[in-house]
């Protein structure tokens, strides 16, 4: 009889995975997969679209009903775990329910930060996160109301767009001196902020939120200059922490996130971790790609094959409505790297390349992203672009015709 | 674009180019907007509806926006400002009459020009040697077929080409010695394959340098420089021993021939001794001589090449011994022809416009200066030969001329030590320049007064071709702005000067009625130059004047093809006078300062200094840029690189030329083009680095052999700019400007950096609609400026070893709206179809490019250079640039062997 694998999680990490052990190893395991969100699997990354009302609710599926069962997948939704016995091989249900597993994977993603600031906890105060989330927005936005929006990294623009798109008057409260500091460079930053205030977003950088103001539900946030900005809604979205109690109680080796070897597995063979909830050579990934191809590596093994996850290479994509952003890679030189430089402000249009030692280290793509996988491919491929250098930021067809 | 222009007219107006001595017939038709279209006159017989590629891009040089429109006076602080034609010609002439009186006449001169019509010519002309009475009048044929006047002059007694133009066509062995026929009379060299084709004609090119005209040649001899009348002093010497002279000929028309081969015996007693001199092998001499020998029906040609030499009236004289002595003169397919470089030379020499000429082919005795003066009425006549251009500089130099004229030409950048004379005319006390344009070089040298003279399409007179065929050049076009006609210019002077009646012309028929009877006038067949037949010429029948070769005398004005078959020279015994010759060598010769000789002259399709040409893309295209030609060799020894960047230095001055390695330059020469001066090219005045010695019969200058050094000049970064005519280059840069359509463009190399070309470019341009590519570490920067959806100007630089192609961009330029989708491509410099990557012109009349030729013989669509034409156009007119399409196609059947 097929071993019994369970899967903690049900996000688009939890999916993947069934869907690549599907295709390997379809009947080998048993699987049940447990949610704590009494509904299908979604994308998260359609959420800000949806907020935008660009797309609907049931576009965001990622796969439907029949999918799971057509694999044979035990849906467990709306059932919180309360724990792991790890001696007993078994993951206890908030209804008491037992699930003995063979091997187990957590994939419980990661949970919004809030600042621990005076009144987090007023009405009002949201993170974006989920549906849920969207449908709150949706309703306070439609209104005209003002929104504050705390984080101007990709989530929170995301967020502050999809709010403006449906009617509210929004507010970007930044903490570093540019947008998406981690992303883009200076010029690519600010090249970014001119175009989304340009869509009638209101940036704020160097703020940082001293309070929440308020009595029955949030009014304003007070920054640390004394000022104030009232606000009927505040989305904060200034990062995220991996959900990461289950694995802490069950006595898995934790940093911020469980820790994993090349094979995703955490100390104890039997549980893995992929998403946003593992930590693998010090680092988690707050993106989807990575947790894909920590879904694929995990999924060859469990099928009996080998394969390694040996770290993803970072690339970050932002579009709202023209404003395109793609980003990997180093963006910033290091010692002795070059830099490469096309720009045309006119269209709003910046693209940076970082070399180093003629190969690419890193790409910059403000405006028009065209070629960002050819980018991309160049810089996993590390080959040497010294014989392309002078068309490299034209496109792969200039490439092509060089070569 | 002119306003004042006229409506588009049906019928086109019969006139002749402006360009070279061929005097091809053209039909303009203005099209009301100030430019017309041109079209080969059918019906003239130089050219029977064919032009070149000079010829037929005349439509695109009649623009206003280089013209000088309004008479301008030098003020205080240098500048120009505007004056009336009252005030500017009452200056000049109260100057002129001040120095006068204060100097004596000598110390005025004229300095004219071929591109002058005969009309101009004849009152300057007038002007100077009847009543101001100095004989200085020169002018830019001294530069081009002094030399010739001089050779005709002393060895036939008169300034007469015996043939004509038809002798080409029937000739069986045509001799073109010195002369790039193919790129520089593109049309005679037409009609010179035409007979080879048809009547199977031999074609033996005689030139140190192995030039397109040499391509196809049946015989090619690249001769020592200046050993070419060692060469014919060995014809007069072969024809003598192989008994082949015409000795009833020399008996009855010829005197000095023993003399003449017992000094050509001295020279060169034998084929070892040609050998010796000309560098060239025996056994090519030898087929040449029997080749020559065995022909009757020869014509030798020549042109610079024999002209521009210390030694040119030697070179004549050599030549013509040959036709004298073997009596092929004069008839049809057989004779000497001088091919003249400009279009009105002859006139010029008709009215006597050279220092050594009086007037209507007379010199100075006693009995001509009398005759002029009766003719004239003349007050002051001058009563002895002036000075040659290279010494009237020196005397305005040394200032024993105090006042200087010069008419439609640029001495300060076609004379010997052209810096040198343009110092020496910045210290003239009067200094007028009649121009069409608003800047040159000479103009540069500060004339107290600019005189807007009238241009091609607007002037109206005669001019006379190479082969004596006097045409009317027609205005088609309204006078711009104040602009007068020379000749106009030149009488209100005159008046001014107090000879009202004798320069009160109603119009040019008038002038020239008047030319014609001073031709005339005492004549009765004493002097070859007579156009009697026009002395009584009406204005409608002066308009209506068909082509015609003189002599024309009263009665005989159908003209006359061909001289001195059956003798007839004009001299006292009607006798030719073979003369000897000095031994052959070259006025200075290498030292190992200077190890090179320095040769100058065309290229295809640039005129003079490119006022006109270089105003036209397409003639721009062919050659971009001031190009040194070296030999190979010569290259490797003094570590040139092909399409690097060279110093010309001699003893008199410097120039910087992009190199080109042409395996058909002599080895120990270097060729240099003349067109490139101040104002499109910064180091590119060639002229500067000439010596000025010259021609002890004829003055013209050795503008051919100057002992040169050349070294490699290195650059950071080389580009292009595209529009930003005001943009201003890195101090010290290398740059030459180009036409583009569109606008202008400029070609550069410079010692700065991609940074700093940045900052400039940023400061320059400014940031609306401004895009960069930058790779700093790469040495690269690139930017454009688009305003309204157009390409406005561009700047792309990148490292010496990488210079960007512009062919592309050029394109973006030229068109009136960029696609927003090809913004950014555009700073690739490069069309992904390829289709755009036109490369240099070759055809300049169809505009097609190296790099359609080429893909047409690679891909097998072309195997022939007909092919070529019959798929792409490109050598189906003018045909110059035959040569290189068969060369380009030998190329391709190398690299892609069928």
């Amino acid at each position: 009889m097929a071993e019994p694998l369970v899967i903690i999680g049900k996000g688009m990490a939890a999916t993947r995975l069934v869907d690549e052990l599907s295709q390997r190893a379809l009947g080998r395991y048993s699987i049940a997969v447990i949610g704590a969100e009494p509904r299908l699997a979604y994308n998260r990354v359609l959420l800000s679209p949806l907020l935008a009302g660009e797309i609907g609710e049931p576009e965001i599926e990622l796969k439907p009903a029949a999918w799971w069962q057509a694999r044979g997948v035990s849906m467990l939704y709306g059932k919180p775990v309360t724990g792991i016995d790890r001696a007993a091989k078994t993951v206890m249900l908030a209804d008491g329910l037992a699930l003995p597993y063979g091997q187990l994977v957590l994939a419980t993603g990661s949970k919004p930060l809030m600042p621990p600031v005076p009144g987090f906890e007023l009405p009002g105060v949201a993170t974006f996160r989920d549906v849920a989330d969207v449908a709150l927005f949706r309703t306070v936005a439609a209104t005209g109301a003002r929104v504050v929006v705390i984080g101007g990294g990709l989530l929170g623009l995301e967020a502050a767009y999809g709010l403006a798109r449906i009617g509210a008057r929004v507010t970007v409260l930044h903490l570093a001196d540019r947008l998406m500091e981690r992303q883009l460079d200076r010029e690519g930053a600010g090249l970014l902020a001119a175009e989304i205030a340009a869509r009638g977003i209101d940036i704020r950088l160097n703020c940082t939120a001293e309070r929440f103001v308020g009595t029955e539900r949030v009014e304003g946030v007070e920054l640390t200059d004394g000022s104030t900005i009232p606000a009927d809604l505040v989305v904060v979205a200034i990062g995220v922490r991996p959900r990461v109690d289950l694995a802490v109680a069950a006595g898995l080796d934790v940093n911020r996130g469980v820790d994993v070897d090349d094979g995703l597995a955490s100390n104890d063979p039997s549980i893995f971790a992929i998403g946003e909830c593992a930590e693998h050579r010090g680092l988690v990934y707050g993106l989807v790609e990575p947790a894909y191809e920590q879904a694929r590596v995990l999924a060859t093994r469990l099928a009996g094959g080998t394969a390694r996850y040996t770290g993803s290479l970072l690339a970050t994509n932002l579009k709202v409505s023209g404003v395109s952003v793609f980003s990997a890679g180093s963006v910033e030189p290091g010692e002795g790297d070059e830099i490469l430089l096309l720009r045309d402000p006119a269209m709003a249009v910046y693209r940076k390349f970082v070399l180093r030692e003629g190969r690419l280290a890193g790409c910059v793509l403000v405006g028009n992203t065209t070629g960002a996988l050819f980018y991309l491919g160049l810089i996993r491929s590390q080959q040497d672009i010294s014989p392309i250098r002078a068309d490299l930021p034209f496109g792969e067809a200039y490439c092509a015709r060089a070569a | 674009m002119r306003h004042d222009a006229p409506l588009a007219s049906p019928v086109p107006t019969r006139t002749t180019c402006p360009y070279c001595g061929v005097g091809c017939g053209v039909l303009a038709a203005p099209d009301g907007r100030g430019g017309a279209a041109i079209a080969g006159d059918p019906d003239h017989p130089a050219n029977r509806g064919r032009l070149c590629s000079k010829g037929s891009a005349l439509g695109e040089t009649l623009g206003l926006g280089t013209r000088v429109l309004h008479p301008l006076k030098r003020n205080a602080r240098g500048a120009y400002d505007r004056v009336s034609w009252e005030e500017a010609l009452d200056a000049v002439a109260a100057g002129l009459k001040a120095i006068i009186a204060r100097e004596g006449p000598e110390a005025v001169a004229f300095y004219l020009s071929g591109q002058l019509l005969t009309e101009d010519y004849y009152v300057a002309n007038k002007l100077m040697k009847g009543f101001i009475g100095s004989p200085h009048v020169d002018t830019n044929s001294r530069l081009c077929m002094a030399s010739t006047v001089a050779g005709h002059r002393r060895v036939l007694g008169s300034d007469t080409v015996p043939g004509c133009y038809e002798d080409l066509d029937s000739a069986d062995l045509i001799v073109l010695v010195g002369s790039n026929t193919a790129w520089c009379h593109p049309i005679l060299f037409r009609r010179i394959q035409q007979n080879r084709a048809e009547r199977d004609a031999k074609v033996v090119v005689i030139d140190p340098r192995v030039t397109a005209t040499a391509e196809d040649a049946d015989l090619v001899l690249p001769l020592k420089p200046g050993s070419d009348s060692a060469l014919f002093a060995g014809l007069l010497v072969h024809l003598a021993d192989a008994g082949l002279l015409d000795h009833g000929y020399i008996e009855r028309h010829v005197a000095g021939f023993d003399a003449a081969l017992a000094n050509a015996r001295e020279i060169a007693p034998d084929l070892v001794a040609v050998a010796n001199l000309t560098g060239l092998p025996q056994t090519d001499i030898a087929s040449f001589y029997a080749l020559w020998a065995g022909t009757p029906a020869v014509v030798t040609a020549w042109s610079q090449g024999v002209n521009q030499s210390a030694q040119g009236t030697d070179k004549v004289a050599a030549i013509l011994h040959c036709h004298l002595a073997s009596g092929r003169i004069g008839k049809p397919g057989a004779g000497p022809f001088s091919l003249t470089g400009q279009p009105n030379a002859m006139g010029g020499r008709e009215v006597g416009g050279l220092a050594n000429m009086l007037a209507a082919h007379m010199g100075y005795s006693p009995a001509e200066i009398d005759r002029v003066r009766r003719f004239w009425r003349a007050p002051r006549m001058a009563e002895h030969e002036g000075l040659k251009a290279v010494a009237m500089m020196d005397a305005v130099a040394d200032g024993r001329i105090k006042a200087m004229w010069v008419m439609a030409t640029n001495p300060a950048v076609s004379l010997p030590r052209a810096d040198a004379v343009q110092a020496a005319l910045r210290g003239l006390d009067l200094f007028v320049v009649s121009e069409n344009v608003l800047s040159n070089d000479t103009l540069a040298a500060g004339p107290h007064y600019i005189l807007p003279a009238a241009a091609w399409g607007e002037k109206d007179g005669t001019v006379t071709n190479s082969e004596r065929r006097i045409s009317r050049q027609r205005g088609f076009l309204p006078l711009p702005g104040e602009v007068k006609p020379d000749w106009w210019i030149i009488c209100e002077v005159a008046e001014r000067l107090g000879f009202e009646e004798a320069f009160d012309y109603a119009g040019p028929h008038e002038i020239y009625a008047e030319h014609a009877a001073l031709s005339a006038f005492e004549n009765e067949g004493s002097r070859d130059f007579d156009i009697g037949a026009h002395a009584e010429l009406t204005r409608f029948a002066y308009d209506t004047l068909q082509p015609v070769q003189w002599p024309v005398p009263a009665g005989k004005p159908e003209g006359t093809p061909r001289l001195f078959a059956e003798g007839g020279f004009f001299t006292a015994e009607r006798r030719a006078m073979m003369q000897p010759l000095a031994v052959p060598a070259l006025a200075a010769s290498t030292s190992e300062a200077f190890p090179l000789l320095l040769n100058t002259g065309r290229v295809r399709d640039h005129w003079h200094t490119m006022t006109r040409t270089g105003l036209s893309a397409r003639l721009s295209g062919h050659i971009a840029e001031p190009t040194v030609l070296v030999h190979p060799d010569d290259a490797m020894h003094f570590g040139l690189v092909d399409r690097g960047f060279a110093r010309i230095a001699t003893a008199h001055g410097t120039a910087i030329f992009k190199v080109a390695l042409d395996p058909g330059a002599q080895p120990g020469s270097l060729f240099a083009p003349i067109h490139w001066s101040a104002e499109n090219a910064s180091d590119a005045r060639i002229g500067a680095a000439v010596h000025p010695l010259v021609d002890p019969f004829s003055g013209q200058p050795e503008l051919k052999a100057t002992p040169a050094a050349i070294a490699p000049v290195a650059f950071r970064s080389r580009g292009f700019l595209l529009g930003a005519e005001d943009f201003a280059l890195p101090e010290g840069s290398w740059w030459t400007r180009v036409a583009v359509e569109g606008g202008q463009g400029r070609l550069f190399a410079t010692q700065a950096d991609a940074s700093e070309l940045m900052q400039r470019a940023r400061k320059d341009f400014g940031d609306e609609g401004l895009l960069e590519m930058v790779d700093a570490e790469r040495g690269l920067y690139r930017c454009a400026v688009i305003r309204d959806g157009r390409l406005a100007a561009a700047l792309f630089l990148g490292p010496d070893h990488d210079a960007p192609v512009w062919d592309v961009v050029k394109l973006a330029f030229a068109s009136e709206q960029v696609d927003p989708r090809q913004r950014l491509a555009l700073l690739s410099g490069r069309s992904l179809d390829g289709a755009a990557d036109q490369g240099p012109t070759v055809c300049a009349c169809f505009g097609v490019g190296l790099n359609a030729i080429r893909t047409a013989f690679a891909e097998g669509a072309a195997i022939t250079v007909e092919d070529i034409g019959r798929k792409l156009k490109a050598g189906t007119n003018c045909g110059s640039c035959l040569p290189e399409i068969r060369r380009i196609g030998a190329q391709a059947r190398v690299e892609v062997p069928a």
